[in-house]
């Protein structure tokens, strides 16, 4: 992989996440129109609009947690199954982070690092702990491995959540608004991690308004507004240059804040 | 006193009354929690069975069902459940009818409180579960069951509670437990009635008040902090 002067790889072309004409409807409300998106392996892709344009649905269509009606999805080649077993092995290969960290309430941080690898993946006990006090320590909250979710900051629960998925060796990341729960002060110790992780080459589909983020570690940005995606652009023309009229409504929207 | 609970046997009677509340509690326990499964299954036919059973089995007076088990299920079936060599055959049988009778009927209790308790538990839980690859099945025991059987204490011992009281409905088919003695002291020695309630409702606070004692205190102490 190469790299260029920032110290991010540069992207693949080769296709891993490919979204062709994917509909999806809530009762009458087209959330997902006609959505054709292609990720390649090591690319970082941020998906930024105003709240209700489909952002959320539209990460969770590409892991299953929300059915779609027509269109396709593959991730490295392979349609996600229906439902089952297979749609469960698969599933393990995206990683997914939420805006409400999701960790399991009554594990530990270290279990709910290892619950993964040994449940799903049939990982030793010790060797999915050995692995797991690694990624904590990547993410910076190793001494925390005793503890239970709730006696951790939201910020220090991201990380933890982030560890869990890398705990799975996933091929693809998403996060739908990791830092939007958190307080201000914690914002940057997700993000920088997150920023370590592109660094790393990690594939990753991210949905958040922090444009430092986006401006830092995205190879491109796409705008979704009313289910579809309008604006396809390197963070650069995107945030400096954008072209429909509801992208600047957008931009001066959250520009001035 | 003493000679009405040694004549009486009411001390063997509350044994009954403790083995047919343990019996049945452990069994109403995991067929429940088998409901409360079909209940959340993404499987329709499931989820249907489930909830037609508790919807039948929890509007169907409890005195039915045990006069059931051993009128319908015995008597016109023939359906027996101790062997008839055994020289404790009658007694055998109508424990166990009656322990069906009760477990059945009780388990659409716990199933109701078990999904009171999975209503506590956040959606993200069963979605972060999923997005980490585990199957429905894993996510039932390694996430979903565990915070819902701790956020379902309180609840699950006001089954366990009632289920201890109501094992005196089983006097109806003639197994020996209180209520069955109660009513040979009514018949044979009246004058001692009165003392007789008096001794078997003592008996039955001591059973129940430990259990609720002990529930506060574990749905306390278990709590899933968020
Ligand atoms: N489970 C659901 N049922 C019905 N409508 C939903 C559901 N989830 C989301 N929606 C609606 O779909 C639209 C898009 O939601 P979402 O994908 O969460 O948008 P975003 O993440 O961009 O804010 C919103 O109008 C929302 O109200
Ligand atoms: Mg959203």
């Amino acid at each position: 992989m190469s790299e260029d002067a920032t110290g991010f790889p540069e992207p693949s072309t080769e296709p891993l996440v490919v979204l062709e004409n994917v509909n999806k409807h809530f009762g009458d409300l087209h959330v997902l129109q006609d959505i054709n998106l292609t990720v390649h392996r090591g690319e970082v892709v941020v998906v930024i609009g105003p709240s209700g344009s489909g952002k959320s649905t539209l990460c969770r269509t590409i892991n299953r947690l929300e059915t779609y009606e027509s269109g396709s999805i593959t991730i490295g080649g392979e349609t996600l199954p229906q439902e089952g077993k297979a749609l469960a092995r698969l599933r393990a290969d995206v990683g997914m982070v939420f805006q409400s960290f999701n960790l399991f309430s009554h594990k530990t941080i270290l279990e709910n690092v290892t619950m993964g690898p040994t449940k799903v993946r049939g990982v030793k006990s010790a060797a999915a702990k050995k692995r797991a006090m690694e990624l904590l320590e990547r993410v910076g909250v190793a001494h925390q491995a005793a503890k239970y979710p709730a006696q951790l900051s939201g910020g220090q629960q991201q990380r933890v959540a982030i560890a869990r998925s890398l705990a799975m060796e996933p091929t693809v990341m998403l996060f739908d608004e990791p830092t939007s729960a958190l307080d201000p002060e914690m914002i940057n110790e997700v993000l920088d991690v997150m920023v370590e992780l592109a660094k790393s080459g990690m594939t990753m589909i991210v949905v958040t308004h922090e444009m430092g983020f986006a401006r830092k570690a995205a190879d491109r940005v796409v705008f979704m507004s009313d289910g579809a995606i309008l604006e396809e652009n390197t963070p650069e023309e995107f945030f400096t240059n954008p072209q429909t009229d509801r992208a600047k409504d957008f931009l001066g929207k959250i520009l001035t804040h | 006193m003493t000679e009405l609970i040694e004549e009486y046997q009411l001390l063997a009677a509350f044994w009954m009354t403790i083995k047919l509340t343990a019996y049945s509690a452990v069994i109403s326990l995991v067929l429940g929690t088998i409901l409360a499964i079909m209940r959340v299954s993404p499987v329709r036919i499931f989820e249907w069975v489930g909830t037609t059973y508790v919807t039948l089995l929890r509007n169907t007076p409890l005195t039915l069902i045990v006069l059931f088990c051993s009128l319908g299920l015995w008597g016109q079936l023939g359906i027996e459940l101790a062997s008839r060599e055994s020289d404790t055959f009658i007694v055998d049988n109508g424990f166990r009818l009656a322990v069906l009778g009760l477990s059945v009927y009780h388990a659409a209790f716990v199933c109701e409180a078990l999904r009171s308790g999975v209503n506590t538990i956040p959606l993200g839980q069963a979605e972060a579960a999923r997005s980490i690859g585990l199957t429905f099945s894993q996510s039932m025991t390694q996430v979903i069951l565990p915070q819902a059987f701790r956020g379902a204490i309180t609840p699950l011992g006001n089954v366990l509670i009632a289920l201890t009281k109501n094992t005196t409905v089983v006097a109806a088919i003639g197994v020996a437990e209180t209520a069955y003695r109660m009513k040979a002291i009514a018949e044979f020695e009246p004058a001692l009635l009165m003392l007789g309630f008096a001794v078997v409702a003592l008996g039955f606070v001591i059973l129940t008040l430990p259990m609720g004692m002990l529930t506060s205190y574990l749905s306390a102490r278990l709590a899933v902090k968020r």
